[in-house]
């Protein structure tokens, strides 16, 4: 039984993962070989020319130079926002805490299709059409990740806060020195799927960016799209290579997707 | 008592500094928007500015437009036949992975991996695999016998080409949350079973599935509310295509405010989406409720 169970686990995995290898042949397969008669599911040869050739023809090092400054500046400054105000709606008492904590949670189930037109024309007053800012600064509105951040700290004993007040510490002393220390796993999920998020995102930038040079990895691979057609080894290349930051980042802390995950699942 | 006072004060003040940040942009960029965006199904707009009132005009066009019904049957459609498959076949991942075996924790996450690639290049290798012409299935289909099948000039094939993608995002998911929900379950129970001498069969019909049966309608409803929002793979992938048949609510709302300007109409197809997801949300409330209470 244990053996037939494994069999199917193995036989499960490696369809899910067939996708992804067929991926990397494509990827190094000239387009005549995917195209000619007989059916081959390795690699009869190795063509570097789909890599070389989209990199020299398109903006794609720009479209990845985009990518991380967007992803990177929406990590930083979204977790920055999220642990704040976690710790302000577990830890202090202020007039209309629960009332903002209500409607802030509310919008997890707004879908983000809803506000695209006023989220445009906000974009569009604020002068911010085009740019990388365009497409951060709306997104900083995460309520998933505050809410995370809320339920993670209110598990922070109240003794451990109220122990450093009476050593006469500033509230943001505490949370510096006191609060953040214990929220290491916290931050660790509220990086990597912030990460994720961003660096996956199509629909807002291809609103929000208009001029190539501007696009995101994401965009970029829908113009290549267009631009190659049938043509899917350059195609399949430039999709891995988008894919490898987001790769690395799931095997280096694949445990806490998979609890970050179940964690949103379980209320 | 001053002393309460002015500490009750200052942390007040500081709580509010605290939230101060994340309150501001979901003010700006949520509150905001969510109250604008029936203002502006309100009007009629072309391009920037040029905003005219109509009242509830966008809605009765709405009512009436064909390809308005077409992309709510197709997304009902989708919806209809990719939760469940998701549901069981993420089921059926948990239920094997649940046990020891050689090399769990890595066949965990390759059952995972698709769920943290992108919809763009999960479209797009979709789209390679489902090419009508070239595409793997076809070409393992013809040399099995069974024929090319019209994965992009046919709408049914279409649709299902976009289910068979979405199966293979979204697997990884509910098996996730299912195995942690089969954690939940006390070992006393599976041993009552065993000791009465219950089939593999009856216990997960009589015993498992109905345990985890909040779990699967949370699945279920976080599913629907996800599939009425598919847009990445279905815009990348078939474009909508052929004709209409694989547009869906949101690629007709994008297509509606940004490629034909038509941004009041756009807004108020998002007014009829935010309701359909409100309802959703409202009856898994209630249902919640209820079982809290028996």
């Amino acid at each position: 039984m244990t053996r037939y169970r494994l069999a199917f686990a193995i036989t499960g995995a490696v369809a899910m993962l067939f996708p992804v290898y067929w991926m990397v042949v494509t990827a190094i397969s000239s387009s005549a070989d995917m195209r000619g008669p007989g059916l081959h599911l390795w690699p009869t040869s190795v063509r570097w020319e789909n890599l070389t050739d989209p990199l020299s023809k398109f903006p794609y090092g720009m479209w990845a130079v985009n990518s991380v400054f967007i992803a990177v500046v929406a990590v930083v400054l979204t977790v920055v926002i999220n642990l704040m105000a976690g710790y302000a709606f577990a830890k202090l008492r202020f007039p209309g805490r629960n009332v903002l904590f209500i409607l802030i949670i509310s919008t997890l189930m707004v879908p983000v299709q809803v506000v695209m037109v006023p989220q445009f024309h906000l974009v569009v007053d604020f002068g911010l059409i085009g740019s990388d800012w365009g497409v951060i600064v709306p997104r900083l509105a995460e309520a998933f990740g505050l809410f995370m951040a809320r339920q993670f700290m209110m598990a922070i004993p109240d003794e451990l806060i109220e122990a450093a007040q009476c050593d006469g510490s500033s509230q943001w002393r505490i949370f510096r020195t006191v609060v953040l220390p214990l929220c290491r796993p916290l931050i660790a999920v509220l990086v990597i799927f912030t990460f994720m998020w961003r660096w996956n995102e199509f629909a807002w930038p291809l609103i929000v960016l208009k001029d190539p040079e501007s696009y995101t990895l994401q965009v970029g691979l829908l113009f290549l799209k267009n631009q190659y057609g049938q043509d899917y080894g350059s195609l399949m290349a430039m999709s891995l290579l988008s894919m490898i930051p987001m790769i690395i980042v799931f095997a280096l802390f694949q445990r806490h997707f998979v609890e970050g995950m179940a964690r949103s699942g379980i209320k | 008592m001053a002393t309460v006072r002015t500490r009750r004060a200052r942390e007040a003040l500081t709580g509010l500094a605290f939230a101060a940040p994340a309150v501001a942009v979901f003010a700006v960029f949520m509150f905001w928007p969510l109250i604008q965006v029936f203002w502006i199904s309100l009007q009629q707009t072309r391009g920037f500015g040029l905003a005219k009132w109509v009242g509830l005009q966008n809605y009765e066009e709405i009512l009436s437009d064909k390809i308005f019904w077409t992309a709510l049957w197709n997304t009902a459609l989708y919806t209809a036949i990719s939760v469940p498959l998701c549901l069981v076949a993420g089921l059926a991942a948990a239920l094997l992975l649940n046990k020891r075996m050689p090399a769990r924790g890595l066949i965990r996450a390759i059952y995972y991996l698709p769920a943290v690639i992108s919809g763009v290049s999960s479209a797009l290798i979709g789209a390679w695999l489902f090419n009508e012409d070239i595409g793997l299935v076809n070409r393992i289909l013809d040399v099995v016998g069974l024929g090319p099948i019209p994965w992009q000039s046919e709408g049914v094939p279409a649709l299902l080409s976009l289910v068979a993608i979405s199966l293979w995002i979204g697997l990884g998911f509910n098996m996730v949350v299912y195995l942690a929900a089969l954690q939940g379950i006390p070992r006393e129970v599976f041993e009552a079973a065993r000791c009465d001498g219950a089939s593999r069969w009856a216990t997960l019909r009589r015993i498992t599935v109905p345990q985890l049966g909040p779990t699967t309608f949370f699945l279920i409803v976080i599913g629907i509310i996800n599939s009425f929002q598919v847009f990445d793979i279905v815009y990348v992938m078939t474009g909508g295509g052929p004709g209409n048949s694989t547009t869906m609510l949101v690629t007709y709302a994008y297509s509606a405010g940004f490629e034909q300007r038509q941004q009041g109409y756009a807004s108020a197809i998002g007014v009829v989406l935010y309701l359909i997801v409100l309802v959703m949300t409202i009856v898994q409330w209630r249902v919640n409720k209820r079982r809290d209470v028996a």
